[in-house]
């Protein structure tokens, strides 16, 4: 899949840019702050409705402007689509596809698929859970568009669950909430009815993920039996996942067992919930973890460990998608500069071989020869192709 | 080297404005609050607001009037929580409907939206809302005690539960089911699926809304 052509309107710093864009490797080079990464957030929020940045729209609609427009045309195989999403905070953003009627931004999921490099990914290793279980969740809504409702349902669910812990929380010594037990029973079900959708699409998305990420891991550093690469998906509600569950080779996770598993995690959390007022356990505190043989990364890994890990999780993706879809969009954000000659070679080598990929860097000696395809300048406010 | 900024003819008919604003003051934030109402597009929200830009006084003032009214206040049927002229609501007074089936809502609207269909001959009771926790919503701020008191004491026999297919409208519909459990007799069901989730009851067509109704599940 590649983008013919990229049409930005009042997103981030750019009033309007009209891009061309061929299949290979293009090339924005500029100095800091221009706006590179602004064009490749574009991009990837086509793909993912949320930018790798920021959590909010807000940011991302230019200065005392009121929405943004992104529109590219999008060739797939022989077929070409055009998407247009605007995006409005306050309000409901809304799509559209080859001018047809507005739909809700989520119908576009799919048409658009990406992987993005940044320098952020070191976070991947390095930070919360919380970026992990995103990172997974991102790729599991490119894989399977379904999953975005999946998610909102289970963040919606959790949110109100936590609202209602609150309460009846505080009512403790108090008077009785006569309705609490039964409305908290309620919520229950909701939450592990989404959650356990969610679970097992993670479940399975690790179980194939892993072996992916393992090789590129050994790919880019080299073979060493003491120091492989696993990922493996951690429950916070434990040894109640079945035996199976997310492993290479093992069993398809079963969403209906889930919601049983989940619903007993539940009920025997729900004394230490109520205390706190917030839900201890369920997919929203489960961790990916990542191990360098028998040890964590986190807090372990070196940092050109750490930077392989983060790599081989965005290659692996990239593989897993690319098996399932063709070629999704390759953004490498500013990220060579952050590389030793080992793991440039090695990206490069990749990313030469895609379809389509879009890189930025603030000076030409940062891009591989490999990728000196079509060159932009980004300066003063415009593109232009060398 | 050339800037690549010119866009071409085909590509410049946006459906989306591409500009910031359209137009200033006024008239933008009338557009903006009738393109707040349900159902009212940004491109009918304009054509609205020209028509009433361009109408005679003495009809905007109508329009001002009735909404004056209605933030006085509207009434409500004793009964089933249906706006109302009277005490009663139209189809509570109407003895031709079926008093044995029991239709829950969250909210008056979707009371049309069911009428629309013409699938249902039964009576309605309307929630006023859904559990929703985050806006203080639980079972105390809903209608529930007077549908328990109804169905007690009429001659109902089936509860027909048509709540929103999305999070806060699945809580409830699970709440209702577990309520009502305890009565004996007493048949209560879901609208099918069908209706696409994570949506509003009165945004479905009335085809679909109709074929959920014939198909709707024993719980
Ligand atoms: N909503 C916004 N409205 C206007 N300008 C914005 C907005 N958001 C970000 N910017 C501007 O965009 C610029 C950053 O752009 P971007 O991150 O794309 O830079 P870059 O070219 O990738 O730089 P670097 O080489 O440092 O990564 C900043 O100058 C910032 O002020
Ligand atoms: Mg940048
Ligand atoms: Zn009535």
């Amino acid at each position: 899949m590649y983008l013919r052509r990229l049409q930005v309107t009042d997103f981030r710093s750019w009033p309007h840019v009209d891009l061309d864009l061929g299949t290979g490797p293009t090339v924005f080079v500029g100095q800091n702050g221009r706006g590179k990464t602004n064009l490749l957030e574009a991009v990837g929020y086509l793909a993912m409705l949320g930018s790798h940045r920021v959590a909010s729209d807000a940011p991302l609609v230019r200065h005392d402007c009121e929405r943004a427009l992104l529109r590219a045309a999008v060739v797939n195989g022989d077929r070409e689509m055009t998407v247009e999403l605007e995006i409005s905070p306050g309000k409901t953003n809304r799509a559209r596809v080859n001018r047809g009627q507005p739909t809700r931004p989520r119908d576009i999921l799919g048409i658009v698929r990406t992987v993005l490099f940044a320098p952020e990914d070191l976070s991947l290793v390095k930070g919360d859970p919380s970026e992990r279980r995103r990172f997974l969740d991102d790729l599991l809504v490119q894989r399977a568009p379904r999953f975005a409702g999946v998610r909102s349902d289970y963040e919606k669910a959790l949110r109100q669950r936590n609202a209602l812990l609150k309460t009846s929380g505080k009512r403790k010594g108090g008077r009785e909430d006569p309705y609490a037990e039964s409305t908290l029973d309620v919520w229950d079900t909701q939450l592990a009815e989404a959650g356990a959708q969610l679970l097992a699409g993670r479940l399975d998305l690790v179980a194939e993920l892993a072996p992916h990420a393992t090789a590129a891991y050994e790919g880019i550093a080299g073979q060493n039996p003491d120091r492989q690469a696993h990922v493996v998906y951690r429950s916070s509600i434990g040894d109640a996942i079945p035996d199976g569950y997310g492993t290479p080779g093992g069993k398809q996770a079963e969403p209906d067992t889930l919601t049983e598993v989940l619903l007993d995690a539940l009920r025997e959390s729900r004394h230490a919930d109520l205390e706190r007022g917030v839900s201890l356990v369920g997919p929203h505190r489960d961790e990916l973890a990542l191990n360098l043989g028998d040890a964590p990364a986190r807090g372990y890994a070196s940092h050109g460990e750490s930077w392989s890990f983060a790599l081989a999780l965005r290659l692996g993706s990239y593989e897993l998608l690319r098996a399932e879809w063709g070629d999704p969009v390759l953004l490498l954000d500013d990220v060579f500069a952050e590389l030793d000659q080992r793991r440039r070679a090695r990206l490069a080598e990749v990313a030469v071989n895609a379809e389509q990929v879009l890189v930025t860097a603030a000076v030409d000696e940062d891009v591989p020869d490999e990728l000196s395809g079509v060159r932009y300048r980004v300066a003063d406010g415009e593109v232009s192709r060398e | 080297m050339p800037a690549v900024l010119a866009a071409r003819a085909d590509w410049a008919a946006s459906a989306f404005p591409a500009g910031c604003e359209l137009f200033e003051g006024v008239v933008q934030d009338l557009i903006d609050e009738l393109g707040r109402l349900p159902g009212v597009g940004p491109k009918s929200a304009q054509r609205i607001a020209f028509h009433l830009i361009s109408s005679e006084p003495a009809d905007i003032k109508r329009l001002v009037d009735v909404l004056g009214k209605v933030t006085e206040g509207v009434r409500f049927c004793e009964l089933c929580g249906n706006v109302s002229e009277q005490q009663q609501c139209r189809i509570c007074r109407d003895t031709r409907r079926d008093g044995a089936m029991l239709c829950v809502v969250e909210e008056p609207k979707d009371v049309l939206a069911i009428e629309r269909t013409r699938e249902f001959k039964g009576r309605y009771h309307v929630l006023g809302g859904a559990l929703d926790p985050l806006s203080g919503v639980g079972p105390d701020q809903l209608r529930m005690r007077e549908l328990l008191a109804r169905i007690s004491s009429d001659e109902v026999t089936e509860v027909i539960i048509a709540t929103d297919p999305n999070t806060e409208g699945e809580a409830t519909a699970t709440y209702l089911v577990r309520m009502l459990r305890d009565f004996p007799g007493l048949n209560v069901t879901r609208l099918a699926s069908g209706l696409p989730m994570g949506g509003d009851l009165e945004f479905a067509d009335e085809l679909t809304l109709g074929r959920a109704f014939s198909g709707r599940r024993s719980l």
